[in-house]
């Protein structure tokens, strides 16, 4: 991303784009991932209330999986799953 | 022939259009007039004239301001940034420690251009604890962000609570602005106040419209968002340049309302300085107090002036040095001291001025009236024959008086 | 020399002495407020701190033809006004005032026992039992409004009648007509029984 100069940015450092965040991508924060076992998936919807990071994607009311640009392997999912379904699995590493 | 005006619920009778206001009591006359959005408050001597002034107007319904009664100074600002994010135009109005426990929002609210207006009726920092004038407090929110005036009386207050309005929601300004008078000195002091008539105000002030608004569904946007490295340094050029543009826009504000009132303002003003030998820099209510010492002097032979500077944040460093480019001694009178600095506030700013412009007269700090000390005329004139004195090639020594201290 | 013969010379610089709750602010006050009716330039500023009812404190009122410039404390007022006689003895009242200067003090006593008992000289003395009268009209020691009415019977700067509007308007934005009454009946009793006595300030 292109850095902008100080007479290109609007003052007080307000931001013009509602939802701009996503622009900024943490999915390299993570050092596991969530991986979803579908088999036993109820989508009821508990991962995606409680991902901090929105990371949950969703489609007609039925999940289909992780964003893994946006989701910083907090674990967090895998804690609330009802059917414990969702597992951590570590990031490949040398 | 006498007439009536009103004050807040306060009736006045008035000659022509001066009316018997103290100095706080002028703000709060002024403060209905402008009918700010919102005021958020919390009362603290000698500021509480404002704030007891003013909500009398609330409480009869004169304005349409959400009054908000806030625990602290903190708040009170915070409440302010909030109103004002949200495109109100919004007041506060504090003293000395109020002012200091206001410290953290003071750079949020310039931060984030949000031009909110200030009326600080000086008051000296705790401790030891002193409810008296000093410019202690002023000075120390001085770089943070805030264009200041410095009036010099109860009519002074009036009309820079209008003039700074004006210029804080200037679009090259956007800047929160402070009406800084002196605590007691002129919040308490009562004197003929010439005022205008509410429908001249209202144009003078005109409408506010934001730039940004959290209350605009058809332009979202988001204020304070977190500003690492890559932004912060930007959004402070920003602040540089609107400082910079701040400068003649005051300048615009003060003549417009001149040729309006016929009430001439000036960045820096001068008195008596055209042949002028020893010269004093003032700000605040001692200028008047200085200009009678250099009458009295000038009597005698002695070729004394003044320089009062009224505009300190932007600083008109152009101004300052152009006043003093033909004085062979200058003394700076501050009001607080920058413990452990080689001078006050002021005395280092007129420094800057003249050194960057190569000018160099013998130049020394002159401190006064710190916890409402008084000066009076006698001291004052005492402050130039020292000066006198102390320009003498044989009787230099460090270039600081401590006026009116018992050593 | 009659009062009326006074000739004023402006601007006057007046210090007030007396106890918080006895109306010396609003004295004060009322002195610049009906000064600025006049047409003159006013500066009433009083000099209290954290203090309250009862504690010693002051005032100053200056009167001038020109925008005043002097802020803060009179230092050397040419009138001091004494609000109350127990204050004599414990408050510095004669300190800085000028030689041929104007003391105005609320007491019961004589300005013989007075000039006796200060030592007093080179000044115009008037005194008043302004305790006495508003204890008779107004049932509280609030001696402000016959105070007003002796110090105008010796600085004439401002017409009774001036003042008696001032009192009207300011008093009676918080206080009903019979007290405004009374204190405008105050201010006349103190002007009338004032004594005076001493060389005039020229």
């Amino acid at each position: 991303m292109e850095l902008k100069d100080w007479r290109s940015l609007p003052i007080g450092s307000v931001v013009t784009q509602p939802g701009s965040s996503a622009e900024t991508e943490t999915g390299s924060w993570r050092t596991s991932r969530p991986v979803i076992d579908f088999s036993q998936c109820t989508h009821c919807m508990i991962c995606w209330i409680f991902c901090p990071d929105s990371a949950f994607t969703v489609e007609k009311g039925k999940l289909t999986g992780v964003d893994y640009d946006h989701c910083k392997g907090c674990a967090i999912c895998v804690v609330e799953c009802p059917k414990k379904c969702i597992v951590m699995v570590d990031e490949p590493r040398l | 022939m006498a007439r009536q005006v009103r004050a807040g619920s306060v009736r006045i009778q008035a000659r022509g259009n001066a009316v018997a206001l103290s100095g706080g009591e002028a703000v709060a006359y002024a403060m209905r007039q402008i009918d700010p959005d919102v005021v958020a408050v919390y009362p603290i001597t000698p500021q509480t004239v404002i704030v007891e002034a003013f909500s009398e107007s609330v409480a009869e319904g004169k304005v349409g301001t959400e009054m908000i009664h806030v625990e602290s100074e903190h708040a009170a600002l915070s409440a302010c940034i909030g109103a004002a994010a949200a495109g109100a135009r919004a007041h506060t109005a504090t003293s000395g420690p109020g002012l200091a426990l206001m410290w953290e929002v003071l750079g949020v609210a310039s931060g984030m251009r949000l031009p909110i207006v200030m009326h600080l009726c000086t008051r000296a920092l705790s401790a030891p604890i002193n409810i008296m004038c000093d410019h202690s407090d002023a000075m120390a929110m001085r770089d943070l962000g805030w264009v200041m005036l410095f009036g010099e009386n109860p009519q002074e207050a009036y009309d820079q609570a209008l003039i700074v309005q004006r210029v804080a929601e200037h679009r090259d300004v956007l800047l929160p602005s402070v009406n800084v008078i002196d605590g007691f000195t002129v919040t308490h002091s009562v004197e003929g106040v010439e005022v205008l008539p509410d429908e001249v105000v209202a144009s003078f002030v005109g409408t506010y419209s934001p730039l940004y608004s959290l209350l605009d569904p058809q332009r979202r946007v988001t204020f304070g968002a977190l500003d690492p490295n890559e932004y912060y340094y930007e959004h402070k050029r920003q602040q540089i340049e609107a400082m910079k543009n701040a400068l003649p826009v005051v300048a615009a504000t003060l003549q417009e309302f001149g040729e309006l009132t016929g009430r001439h303002y000036n960045l820096v003003e001068e008195y008596r300085t055209e042949d002028a030998e020893v010269v004093l820099v003032v700000m605040g209510s001692t200028a008047g107090t200085v200009r009678i010492a250099v009458d009295n002097l000038r009597e005698d032979g002695v070729r004394a002036g003044v320089v009062r500077v009224r505009c300190f944040r932007p600083f008109p460093a152009e101004e300052v040095a152009q006043a003093l480019r033909r004085a062979k001694l200058v003394g700076v009178l501050d009001r607080s001291l920058s413990l452990g600095a080689p001078g006050s506030s002021l005395y280092l700013e007129v420094m800057a001025a003249l050194s960057q412009r190569m000018l160099s007269p013998y130049l020394v700090n002159v401190v006064h009236g710190l916890g409402g000390r008084n000066t009076p005329v006698r001291i004052i004139k005492e402050a130039f024959s020292q000066l006198r004195l102390m320009g003498l090639e044989e009787q230099r020594r460090e270039p600081i008086l401590y006026l009116g201290v018992r050593e | 020399m009659s009062v009326e013969a006074l000739a004023l010379k402006l601007p006057v610089e007046v210090r007030w002495h007396g106890r918080g709750g006895q109306g010396v602010v609003t004295a004060s006050r009322l002195l610049a407020e009906a000064a600025l009716k006049e047409g003159l330039f006013p500066q009433s500023l009083p000099d209290f701190g954290a203090e309250r009812s009862g504690a010693p404190l002051m005032a100053y009122t200056r009167v001038g033809r020109e925008h005043p410039q002097e802020r803060g404390h009179v230092l050397e007022p040419q009138v001091v006004v004494v609000l109350d006689s127990t204050l004599l003895g414990r408050v510095k009242i004669l300190e800085g005032l000028i030689q041929g200067g104007i003391l105005v003090v609320n007491t019961s006593a004589s300005c013989e026992a007075l000039v006796d008992r200060l030592q007093l000289r080179d000044l115009l003395v008037c005194t008043v039992d302004a305790t006495g009268i508003a204890m008779k009209l107004l049932g509280r020691n609030i001696p402000n409004s016959p105070v007003l009415g002796a110090f105008l019977r010796v600085v004439p700067i401002v017409p009774l009648g001036v003042m008696e509007e001032t009192i009207k308007e300011r008093l009676g934005l918080r206080m009903g007509a019979k007290v405004v009454q009374a204190n405008l009946e105050a201010l006349h009793q103190g002007y009338q029984r004032a004594q005076v006595r001493g060389v005039a300030w020229n």
